[in-house]
């Protein structure tokens, strides 16, 4: 697994210039937070890295994005293959209105995948990463809606793993959970930094302190600031990072 | 004198919500009292087992299904046309179509739906039957086959707009997970789309099988008036709506045996409806719950 970079990275809706020249390198095994106040453009810059920003309409950008060497805006590359290999948790947990069980093997069903005991396996191990096996080995057969939200998103924590990408993109996970639940899906992001690249979104100063090594600020379409998360939160160089971070404005 | 104008338009306008009321009532009442003095004469297990209907002869049969069975083919004839159609209209004005496009294709099918249905009718005996008939020598000139196919495309619309409005409601939140997760368009459409859309297509089923086993022109002109048990689609058949209007515009005796059938007949085609539409009020209020 290689570095995730973006290159020259100018995207517009229309006529608003969302992003505004972003360059970043997103380092392996690590945690990334992306920061900044709503509207500058966290989400964008996130999903441009499994093309989900494609179906907006009047969406357009320049620059590249390099994952593994390859520009993954090239026509030639598949967006299906990207898409099994960058995985994605979004705000809402959105469990699709099936069974624990079919939801987790959903990834494997549309990859042509139908034998028994091998989804078997892949969805319990994929349970287990997630942390959610425990709750629910027993109860599988039942709807996703039936868990609480916490459950939920960890359940679809576990369907992104299990078709194994290599790169899980969260846009504000927590936001939607009580402390308990946000606490515990802190912990399983510590744990699944041993073996994927992630890059998340939050506005929880405080949650981009305790999970992420590295840290990004963007304001206004423009990244300012990107360093350890350390140094960014004890020493930012610009005044805008530390009004933000400290809670002066945002 | 405001005041009064303001009372008397109150007035005249509860008034005419209480006619509607009573109107319906009232024609239910005569149902049940004109059907229930039929079966003074004629048993009901006679009526609903029977599979000969001749009570215009003079050797009198009574059994519902002929007209029963010409109902549901029809119906079902309808239905193989009009879900893949329909459905795949939805499909393709949901996911495929841009938004002018459906603006602009959405209203322009309703007009399906606003041809008058005698016109259909017409179509049906004059030209589709023709049509068929140089493919199908065995069709006969009246049948259940044609009039079939053109009350399904006249029920498209109502399955395709009601099933485009279901997959419409399903959240944006369960595309973007499918998609998220590397399924194509297609596969986002079958696994994901139509299950979380089922109940409400299933609703647009129910009342475009209702409004087809309700309709009455296109079959009393194409499909013929020979009761006729069976569900070969290329025979004469006689719907219950197509006896209804044979007796009501014939010479039969008002107050007769003969007359009160349309009344029992009548009262099968009101229980088939009423039931259907009870399903689809009671599933759509089921699935409108699903997504608060
Ligand atoms: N689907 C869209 N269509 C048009 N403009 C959009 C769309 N999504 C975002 N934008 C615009 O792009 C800019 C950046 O939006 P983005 O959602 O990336 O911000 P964000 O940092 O994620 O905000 P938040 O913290 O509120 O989620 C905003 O000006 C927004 O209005
Ligand atoms: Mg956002």
């Amino acid at each position: 697994m290689n570095q995730l970079i973006a290159k020259n990275i100018n995207v517009w809706y229309g006529d608003n210039h969302a992003l505004q020249d972003v360059s970043m390198i997103i380092d392996p095994f690590q945690v990334t937070a992306l920061i900044g106040p709503s509207g500058c453009g966290k989400s964008t810059f996130l999903r441009l890295f499994n093309r989900m920003n494609d179906y907006i309409e009047n969406f357009r950008m320049e620059g590249e994005i390099l994952i593994n060497d390859i520009n993954i805006y090239d026509p030639v590359v598949n967006t299906e293959e990207l898409r099994k290999k960058v995985g994605m948790v979004f705000q809402k947990p959105n469990p699709f209105p099936s069974s624990i069980y079919e939801n987790v093997a959903f990834g494997m069903r549309i990859q042509g995948m139908n034998k028994k005991s091998e989804l078997d396996e892949v969805v319990e191990t994929s349970l287990k990463k997630a942390v959610l096996w425990d709750e629910v080995k027993d109860s599988l057969k039942k709807p996703a809606f039936s868990l609480s939200g916490g459950q939920q998103q960890r359940l679809c924590i576990a369907r992104t793993l299990a078709v194994e990408p290599e790169v899980i993109l969260m846009d504000e996970p927590a936001s939607a959970l009580d402390p308990i639940s946000t606490s515990k899906l802190e912990n399983l992001i510590f744990e699944l930094k041993k073996s994927y690249t992630i890059v998340i979104v939050t506005h929880n100063m405080q949650q981009a302190g305790r999970i992420s090594d590295k840290t990004a600020f963007f304001y206004m379409g423009k990244l300012i600031e990107y360093d350890t998360t350390k140094r960014m939160f004890l020493k930012p160089a610009h005044l805008q990072t530390q009004n933000y971070i400290t809670g002066r404005f945002g | 004198m405001r005041r009064t104008k303001e009372k008397v338009i109150e007035k005249l306008l509860a008034a005419s919500g209480l006619m509607t009321i009573l109107t319906t009532a009232g024609i239910l009442v005569i149902l049940i009292y004109e059907s229930s003095r039929f079966f003074i004469d004629v048993s009901i297990w006679e009526f609903l087992t029977g599979t000969e209907w001749t009570p215009l002869f003079s050797k009198k049969e009574f059994g519902i299904w002929p007209l029963l069975s010409a109902t549901f083919l029809t119906s079902l004839i309808a239905l193989l046309v009009a879900l893949p159609v329909g459905l795949s209209i939805a499909i393709y004005l949901n996911e495929y179509a841009n938004r002018n496009f459906r603006k602009t294709v959405k209203p322009m099918l309703e007009v399906l739906a606003s041809v008058p249905t005698v016109v259909y009718g017409f179509f049906a005996l004059t030209i589709v039957t023709p049509f068929l008939q140089q493919f199908i020598p065995g069709l006969a000139g009246f049948n259940s086959l044609s009039p079939g196919i053109v009350m399904g495309i006249m029920i498209i619309p109502m399955i395709s707009s009601l099933s485009e409005d279901a997959l419409f409601a399903v959240p944006r939140t369960l595309r973007d997970a499918s998609y998220g997760m590397g399924a194509t368009r297609f596969q986002t459409v079958f696994r994901v789309l139509i299950p979380s859309a089922s109940s409400g297509i299933i609703v647009s089923v129910i009342l475009a099988v209702s409004r087809a086993i309700g309709e009455t022109m296109i079959v009393a002109i194409a499909a013929g008036q020979q009761p006729n048990f069976t569900f070969n689609p290329l025979v004469p058949v006689e719907t219950i709506t197509t006896y209804i209007v044979q007796v009501s515009l014939g010479d039969v005796p008002r107050d007769s045996l003969e007359y009160r059938t349309i009344f029992a007949a009548g009262m099968v085609l009101f229980l088939l409806t009423f039931v259907m539409n009870n399903i689809s009020l009671w599933l759509k209020r089921k699935y409108h719950r699903q997504y608060e």
